[in-house]
């Protein structure tokens, strides 16, 4: 190794996978409903999609995918809830990777519920 | 990318039961859920908790599976990875609180604890540098070549009060600044990873789960005292931590972290291991070197100390691998920060090996200053059994018991010193009723009389001597001038010995003989073990009011000592047994099977 910078590029590298190795009290949590029902909807590609979005925008330290199980409004699946700690729970429905980017951007970044993916609007 | 990290225990403890087993029935379970581009399986070292193992924590939600079972693990890939339900039956039940889960960090056993030389272990894959780099390894090692003088790292070290982990507790800085002051063609930087001590094993610990912070520690050290060539002298009885210490040797050299030139600095630096044949002697600092050298591992009298004259006659520093662990933490967060923990004259954590009688078997680093109180009976969780605690046994052979009265005595290295035991290398083991204090010290002694290395006379035939009274104790012939005899002879062997091994191994007969004197006399003067330990003191006896006479001792008795009396008990339908002490070799067997209670030993 040559030079600071080098390792530096591997630390920066090699963040991401050792970031999801601790419990951070503070993280956003984004819980993707994993239940027969949802797995069924297609809850796996979306699932996948938070993922590799928060890796693409470097957010690991702050933002925790998990799942979670069914929670009883199987019509409406891929249910996704998101939990940014001091804000009320949102739950978005018939979620696809496609809407993940949305939410990701607007919602866990700039702090703007995604008002027409949310339970709310669909049941109106 | 992934979105879960499974991390399995691939410690020495865990792995002894099976837990590589279970990492590779968990990576075909997840290929069999499709969940292999999800999911990532970890190997990584300690967790401390020993006691539980095999150990798996599933991040990101810090569950903390305990005891686990290779047949557990398809309901734990395809309820928890799968479908995200933790299976809480087969979690840690000190982290289930009704129907919430507790952090992990808030259990009995980690919230004391602050993680400093074992930051990484349980944390990363000991196997995988990047995993070290990316939780700044090598940061230190950077920082020390491109923006401080030797001088200054050294000065740091100081300020940070670090003494040394092994021990004697000499302050590491102060032995860098010794062989920084001698000129030389050629220095060594040399690491003791002869983890000798019965009971001790944070080294192979840290060699297990982060062998990266040694290599850069030794590297820093190297750099401080002007030495480009580094030996770590290692047991080979450790398989996985030589194992594991030689692929991070391998990787830092492919890095361009070891060897030429590092950083683009001119610093040359590379490091070798020497695997040691597991004589208790040869943690002693002159026998280590002389044993790397190729020679019979035996001492030397100092001076000339290891800073003039050490390792191939050139100046040389050891330091123990827990105290190298301490070093990049110290330059990257500042001596100050160090200092700020631990006490007056004690600075930082210490990580101690918990054994014997308590719950929570396993490895704990706690702040210097902490109570034998607070170790044992919170984070240790207590005696198992409700058995009242006697007492705890610190710094292996070279140590003392420390008895009940000093439980709230804030362990460090004075501290302990002046309670007649010592803080060695941090082995721990607590004592309950059951144990009896003189064959406590008669077994570290036979400990370090086949160990003696038989070089000086005090430690050859003293220690010997010292063994010899013990026996005539623990068999009923002792007299009590010997007790006195026994008291000027441990402190004829500490004064005239010539290294640390004599010096300090008359340390268990003399801390019992200060703080259970009476055991001693039981044994001598009414003959009897108070614990029931010494065979030769006992006597098994069965209570003829009591016995059914129905025969299973006398079938399980090995000796034939047991056979039938005349006399039968008011309701009992045969007639008892009696034991014949001659015959009786007190093994215990009839005691153990007997069904009405009725065997009694005294």
């Amino acid at each position: 190794m040559k030079s600071l910078a080098e390792l530096q590029a591997i630390r920066d590298r090699a963040k991401a996978n050792v970031a999801l190795r601790k419990e951070n009290p503070n993280a956003a949590r984004v819980l993707v409903g994993m239940a027969t029902c949802g797995i069924a909807a297609g809850a796996r590609p979306v699932l996948n999609a938070f993922t590799e979005e928060i890796a693409k925008r470097g957010l690991q330290d702050d933002i925790v995918v998990t799942q979670t199980g069914c929670i009883g409004i199987c019509q409406y699946e891929p249910v996704v809830e998101v939990e940014i700690p001091g804000q009320d729970k949102v739950t978005y429905v018939k979620m696809t990777p496609e809407k993940v980017v949305r939410v990701v951007n607007d919602h866990l970044v700039n702090k703007n519920v995604v008002t027409e993916y949310t339970i709310g609007a669909i049941e109106n | 990318m992934y979105r879960s990290n499974v991390l399995v225990c691939g410690g020495t403890g865990c792995t002894s039961s099976n837990s590589l087993q279970i990492a590779e029935k968990l990576k075909e379970e997840i290929a069999k859920n499709g969940l292999e581009k999800e999911v990532n399986v970890i190997t990584t070292g300690c967790f401390g908790l020993c006691a539980l193992g095999p150990i798996m924590v599933v991040y990101p939600e810090g569950s903390f599976y305990s005891m686990v079972k290779v047949e557990d693990i398809p309901e734990i890939v395809e309820e928890h990875l799968l479908k995200g339900r933790i299976v809480t039956r087969l979690l840690y039940q000190e982290t289930v609180e009704k129907d919430t889960i507790k952090s992990l960090n808030k259990t009995a056993f980690y919230a004391k604890q602050k993680r400093v030389a074992l930051r990484n272990c349980g944390v990363i894959d000991p196997e995988k540098i990047d995993d070290y780099i990316a939780r700044d390894g090598y940061a230190a090692l950077g920082k020390v070549l491109t923006e401080m003088t030797p001088d200054e790292v050294i000065q740091t070290i100081l300020d940070s009060g670090l003494r040394g982990r092994g021990g004697a507790g000499f302050p590491t800085g102060l032995k860098w600044k010794f062989a920084a002051a001698n000129d030389a063609d050629q220095k060594y930087v040399c690491c003791n990873a002869d983890e000798g001590d019965p009971g001790a094993f944070m080294d192979r610990s840290v060699l297990e789960g982060d062998p990266h912070s040694l290599i850069e520690a030794m590297a820093i050290a190297g750099y401080a005292i002007g030495a480009s060539k580094g030996r770590v002298y290692v047991r080979a009885e450790y398989p996985i931590a030589v194992k594991r210490l030689q692929i991070a040797i391998d990787q830092a050299r492919e890095y361009g972290l070891l060897g030429k030139d590092i950083f683009g600095t001119g610093f040359d630096f590379d490091m070798e291991l020497r695997l040691g044949a597991g004589a208790f002697v040869c943690g002693e600092e002159t026998a280590l070197m002389t044993s790397i050298e190729g020679k019979r591992g035996e001492p030397r009298p100092r001076p000339p100390f290891p800073a003039v004259k050490g390792l191939y006659q050139k100046p040389t520093i050891l330091n123990n691998v827990e105290t190298y662990a301490n070093i990049a933490q110290i330059i990257l967060n500042g001596p100050e920060w160090f200092a700020s923990m631990g006490t007056e004259k004690s600075k930082g954590t210490k990580v101690f090996a918990l054994g014997g009688k308590i719950n929570h078997t396993g490895l704990v680093e706690i702040p210097m200053g902490t109570t034998l109180r607070e170790i044992v009976f919170e984070i240790g969780g207590g005696i198992p059994n409700g058995k009242k605690f006697k007492a705890a046994q610190t710094g292996g052979p070279s140590g003392g018991c420390i008895p009940e009265e000093h439980l709230d005595v804030p362990i460090d290295y004075d501290n302990l010193l002046a309670i007649g035991s010592m803080m060695g290398s941090g082995g721990l083991i607590v004592m309950d009723e059951d144990n009896c204090m003189v064959d406590v010290a008669k077994f570290f002694l036979e400990f370090t009389v086949d160990e003696s290395c038989g070089k000086c006379t005090p430690c050859r035939i003293g220690t010997k001597r010292l063994l010899e009274m013990l026996d005539k104790i623990t068999k009923g012939q002792g007299t009590m001038e010997m007790l006195d005899e026994m008291e000027e002879l441990c402190e004829f062997i500490k004064a005239n010995s010539l290294c640390g091994l004599g010096q300090t191994a008359p340390n268990p007969v003399l801390s019992t003989l200060r703080y259970f004197r009476n055991e001693y006399i039981a044994h001598i003067v009414d003959k009897k073990c108070p614990a029931g330990v010494c065979k030769d003191l006992l006597e098994y006896t069965i209570d003829r009011e009591k016995c059914a006479g129905c025969g299973l001792c006398s079938r399980k008795c090995p000796v034939q000592a047991i056979s039938v009396t005349d006399y039968t008990a008011p309701g009992k339908r045969r007639p008892a047994l009696e034991i014949d002490a001659k015959k009786c070799i007190k093994c215990g067997a009839c005691m153990s099977t007997c069904k009405f209670k009725a065997i009694y030993k005294a």
